[in-house]
C-alpha cells in the first residue's frame, strides 16, 4: 500500500467528512434517517478506511484496542445505566419521561443518551472485530516468517 | 407505476446477483458479488420508503461484511494460492436441489393468502403501526417515528440487541483474539489436530 | 396483473432465499457457506420490508402535509437485525479461520476426511 498515493490523498480529504458525517447522523437521527446503529458503523468504516489505507498500526494508534474495549462496555453501560437512572428517579426502567422536568424534554434527553450508547458500543464493537481479524494475518505472517528462519 | 419498475429491476437485478454467487468459483468474485448485492438490497430498501434500514445496509452490507470476509480470505489461503477458488462440489446436485424446489414451492403456495404488495388494509397496516405514526410526535417529540420506536417505545428490545452485538464483539476476541501459539507443521502435513 | 405485481415481490424474495438456502446446503467451502446464509438473510430482510410497505406511503418521519407513511415497525426490527447480523457474520468467519489453523482447510470434505467422521 506504500505507493496508492491517489488513494492516500483522496481518503485523506474523505475520512474527516465520514466522521463529520457520522456524527450528523447520529445527533440529528431523531429528525431525519439516522441513529446509533447507523452512525457507529459509518465512524468505525471511517477508522476502516484509514487502516486499509495508512497500515492498521497506524490506525491502532488512533484508537489504541484497549480504549476501545472499554469504549465497547461503556456503551452497554450507558444504556442500562439510563435505565436505571429512570428507577432511581421513580419511574420504571427506560422511562424517560422522569429524566427532565417535562415528559417531553425527559424523552429527548433520553432517547439522546441511549443512542450515543448504542453508538459508541456498535463502533466499538465493529473495530474490535475488524483490529482482531488483522491482528491474526499478522501474526500468522510473523510466524510464518519464524518457522522460515528456523 | 415507476415505483414498481424500479421494484422489479431492483428485485431482478438482486435475484441474478444471488444465481451469480451460486454459479461462481472464484471466492474473491463471490465476495465482491456479496458487496453488489448488498448495495442492491440498499437501493430497494429506499424505494420501499425504509430509508434508515437502506442507511444501515448500505453501510454494513457492502462495507463491513465485505471487508470482513476479504479478510477471511486473506488469512484463509496464502498468496501463493492466488486464484482462490473453492473446490468443485464432490456430490451429484439433486439432492439439495429437490429440497430447495421442494421448499420454495411451499413457500410459493404459502403467498397466494397474504395480502398484497403495498395493499394500505393489510393486517399488518392496522394493528400496531398507526398508534405509532398517530402518537409518536406527541408523546415523545421525535419526528423520525423509526428512532422513537427504537429508542423510546422498545427501548428493551433494543437493549438487548445492544447486548447482543457486545457479545459477538468480545465472542470473536475469545476466538482469534488471543496470540497465535506458532505451529510450523501446519503447512507441510496439512492438517493438526490437537490444534 | 394485480395478482403478479401484488405478489412478485414474495416470489422474489422466495427465490432469493431458496439460492442462500441452496449455497449452504449445497457448497463444501465453509466462506461461500456465511455468503450464502447472509443471502438468506438479506431476503428475510426484503420479505420484512415489503409486508411494511404502503403504496404511495412515504418514508415514517412525521412531517406536516404528509398523512400516509409506511409501516414503521418492521423497519426498527430490521435495522437492528441488520447490525446483529454482521456481528454473528463476523463471529462465523473468526470460526472458520480457527478452523483454518487447526485443519489446514476450509473444505468441508476435507474436514470430515480428516476426521474420519463421515
Amino acid at each position: 500500500m506504500k505507493h496508492n498515493l491517489i488513494l492516500r490523498v483522496v481518503s485523506k480529504f474523505l475520512i474527516p467528512l465520514i466522521i463529520l458525517f457520522a456524527l450528523y447522523v447520529q445527533f440529528h437521527g431523531d429528525f431525519g434517517p439516522g441513529g446509533g446503529f447507523q452512525a457507529g458503523v459509518i465512524f468505525s468504516a471511517a477508522i476502516i478506511l484509514y487502516g486499509l489505507v495508512f497500515g492498521v498500526d497506524k490506525a491502532k494508534r488512533v484508537i489504541t484496542p484497549y480504549i476501545l474495549r472499554l469504549l465497547a462496555s461503556l456503551g452497554v453501560l450507558i444504556y442500562a445505566g439510563t435505565g436505571v437512572a429512570t428507577i432511581l428517579l421513580g419511574g420504571n426502567f427506560l422511562q424517560y419521561g422522569v429524566l427532565a422536568s417535562s415528559q417531553l424534554a425527559g424523552q429527548h434527553v433520553g432517547i439522546l443518551v441511549i443512542e450515543l450508547g448504542v453508538g459508541i458500543t456498535v463502533m466499538s464493537v465493529m473495530l474490535i472485530i475488524f483490529f482482531t481479524f488483522a491482528e491474526r494475518g499478522q501474526a500468522v505472517l510473523n510466524s510464518k516468517a519464524e518457522s522460515e528462519r528456523e | 407505476m415507476i415505483d414498481n419498475i424500479v421494484d422489479i429491476t431492483l428485485l431482478s437485478l438482486i435475484a441474478i446477483h444471488a444465481i451469480a454467487i451460486i454459479r461462481m468459483r472464484s471466492l474473491f468474485a463471490v465476495v465482491m458479488l456479496f458487496g453488489g448485492f448488498s448495495f442492491l438490497s440498499a437501493g430497494l430498501f429506499v424505494v420501499m420508503d425504509a430509508a434508515d434500514v437502506a442507511f444501515t445496509e448500505a453501510a454494513v452490507g457492502a462495507g463491513i461484511s465485505t471487508v470482513l470476509m476479504l479478510a477471511t480470505l486473506a488469512l484463509t489461503y496464502t498468496p501463493e494460492e492466488a486464484d482462490k477458488e473453492e473446490k468443485a462440489p464432490t456430490h451429484k446436485p439433486w439432492l439439495p436441489l429437490g429440497v430447495v424446489f421442494i421448499t420454495g414451492a411451499l413457500l410459493i403456495y404459502g403467498t397466494y393468502n397474504l395480502p398484497g404488495f403495498g395493499d394500505p388494509n393489510a393486517p399488518s397496516q392496522l394493528h400496531v403501526a398507526p398508534y405509532y405514526l398517530g402518537k409518536s410526535l406527541s408523546e415523545t417529540g421525535v419526528p423520525n417515528v423509526v428512532t422513537a420506536v427504537l429508542a423510546s417505545y422498545r427501548g428493551f428490545d433494543t437493549l438487548g440487541e445492544v447486548t447482543v452485538i457486545f457479545t459477538a464483539g468480545i465472542a470473536v476476541l475469545l476466538i482469534i483474539g488471543g496470540r497465535r501459539r506458532v505451529k510450523p507443521n501446519i503447512e507441510k502435513n496439512g492438517g493438526d489436530h490437537e490444534a | 396483473m394485480d395478482m403478479i405485481l401484488g405478489h412478485y415481490n414474495y416470489w422474489m424474495v422466495i427465490i432469493i432465499m431458496m439460492a442462500g438456502f441452496y449455497t449452504v446446503i449445497s457448497r463444501g467451502n465453509l466462506v461461500k457457506k456465511i455468503v450464502g446464509l447472509n443471502i438468506f438473510q438479506v431476503s428475510v430482510f426484503l420479505l420484512y420490508i415489503s409486508i411494511g410497505n404502503v403504496k404511495g406511503g412515504a418514508t415514517p418521519i412525521i412531517e406536516t402535509g404528509v398523512d400516509l407513511y409506511s409501516n414503521p415497525l418492521p423497519h426498527v426490527l430490521i435495522l437492528t437485525a441488520i447490525v446483529v447480523g454482521v456481528a454473528t457474520t463476523a463471529l462465523g468467519l473468526a470460526l472458520v479461520v480457527r478452523i483454518k489453523e487447526a485443519y489446514g482447510t476450509i473444505e468441508e470434505d476435507d474436514i470430515h476426511n480428516q476426521d474420519q467422521s463421515l
